[in-house]
């Protein structure tokens, strides 16, 4: 079973050269700290910067250059500032190569909720609807289940939605996943985790074909 | 040259009214008009609609106007890290029209470039999208959003001029931009104001027929809402 961190690095693998990359909030952050360093990736943040870099030094930091999740980064050579509605003429005008973000619940079809419980949790879906709604290559990074062991990939949401039919592929701590027109297809195990524990933790159609092999990480 | 500067931010406030809608950029509490937010406190205008990515902290931004409860409607993407504001939200003191953040900076964008609606594919299918028209141009469907419409934009920058020219620094930009010109009055409060001639208008990121009055702040507080570091090697 992966933790945060090596969901994080299997995502990391899927990040080509010549990508530019948008992450959400939370596990997508930490892609960052594994992708190859033999190749050219630019990090875009929403909040109107491209070509982000490592959290600055202590006494370094300025509160004019944050990222999404309101966090002191920094820049690398080749790096840009822009207002937010180039931003998202990036992001919806299919500009990012790939998005990865986190969820609470995705399902069969490719439905995806991560912004809202109603009476509970209102924080807004930030850039999500409009990343979800334009990326051609959309990863979600997440748990393959809730605190309380109930899956979060389920045959429908029961969250309100933030996209319809968009998530292509899914990371979680058991597996690889990807959504076809039939369901989740397992791709691959979480090192140490059966067939059968996926089969479990997953509430939506799991089509299963072959032999699954193991991740490598 | 057409001259913008007025005198500081009381003169720049004159003819904000209760029941106004106001613009307000930032992104968290970067690049906030923290000099305009203040003197609307002070101001006491109540029954206000906030157009503004988020509401800032409990203590700071648009959250010093929600403490006082002067805001009757919050248009915004993401409302996390302010306790006050989902408080009054769950419980139905404050109206919140949470919108896509790139539906939101192009909605402010639409009405300083005189477009009265434009279709996005954001939000559609989700309940964003209820009771809202939607087409389908290319196999794809899109959600018909329109544009803002408000009294005052208040924005921050960091450098003008005197003709109401404007140079954003860093991530501090963000929406700033985009609401200037999108309502009808934009008021822009500077850290440095500079004599017209200074600025290169190669760099202008803001023209200044965007914006009406252009004050100098002081003080800025900048306040840093996650502060993260690395440690040295």
């Amino acid at each position: 079973m992966l933790d945060k961190n090596g969901i994080a690095k299997r995502i990391a693998k899927e990040v080509k050269d010549g990508y530019y990359v948008n992450l959400g909030i939370g596990i997508p952050t930490l892609v960052a700290n594994f992708v190859r360093e033999d190749i050219s990736v630019e990090f875009q943040s929403e909040n109107g910067v491209l070509g982000m870099g490592p959290f600055p030094f202590e006494g370094e930091e300025d509160p004019d250059i944050i990222n999404a999740g309101k966090q002191t980064i920094t820049t690398l050579p080749g790096a840009s500032f822009f207002d937010s509605a180039m931003s998202f003429s990036m992001i919806r005008g299919q500009h990012v190569d790939l998005t990865i973000l986190g969820a609470m619940e995705v399902a069969e079809n490719g439905d995806i909720a991560n912004w809202k419980i109603p009476g509970k949790m209102v924080k807004g879906m930030g850039g999500a609807m409009d990343l979800v709604a334009s990326a051609e290559n959309i990863i979600v990074a997440m748990m393959h289940t809730n605190k309380a062991g109930k899956s979060k990939l389920l045959k429908k949401c029961t969250l309100p939605l933030t996209g319809v039919g968009c998530v292509k592929k899914i990371v979680t701590n058991l597996a690889v996943l990807e959504i076809t027109g039939e369901g989740f297809k397992l791709l691959e195990r979480a090192p140490g985790v059966s067939v059968d524990e996926i089969v479990k933790a997953t509430e939506g159609k799991l089509k299963v074909e072959g032999e699954i092999p193991e991740m490598k990480l | 040259m057409i001259k913008k500067t007025v005198s500081g931010v009381e003169e720049a406030l004159i003819g904000v009214e209760n029941g106004m809608t106001f613009m307000l950029g930032g992104f968290g509490l970067s690049g906030i008009p923290e000099k305009a937010i203040a003197h609307l406190v002070k101001l006491g205008v109540n029954d206000i609609t906030c157009i503004s990515n988020n509401a800032g902290v409990d203590d700071f931004g648009l959250g010093l106007l929600l403490q006082n409860k002067q805001i009757k409607k919050m248009i915004s993407s993401y409302v996390g890290e302010n306790d006050e504001f989902e408080r009054q939200m769950l419980s139905g003191e404050l109206d919140v029209e949470l919108t896509p953040q790139g539906t939101l900076a192009e909605k402010c964008r639409a009405a300083q470039a005189g477009f009265p609606a434009f279709y996005t594919p954001a939000g559609y299918g989700t309940e964003v999208a209820e009771g809202k028209e939607t087409r389908e141009f290319d196999g794809k469907m899109y959600v018909l959003e329109p544009a803002f419409k408000a009294d005052f934009s208040f924005v921050k920058a960091w450098k003008g001029d005197e003709a109401g020219n404007l140079i954003f620094k860093g991530t501090a930009r963000n929406f700033n931009p985009c609401m200037c010109g999108a309502a009808k009055i934009t008021v822009a409060e500077v850290e440095e104001l500079l004599p017209a001639g200074s600025l290169d208008p190669n760099e202008i990121h803001i023209p200044g027929i965007f914006v009406q009055r252009i004050f100098q702040g002081e003080n800025y507080e900048k306040r840093i809402e996650q502060r993260t570091v690395r440690q040295r090697a």
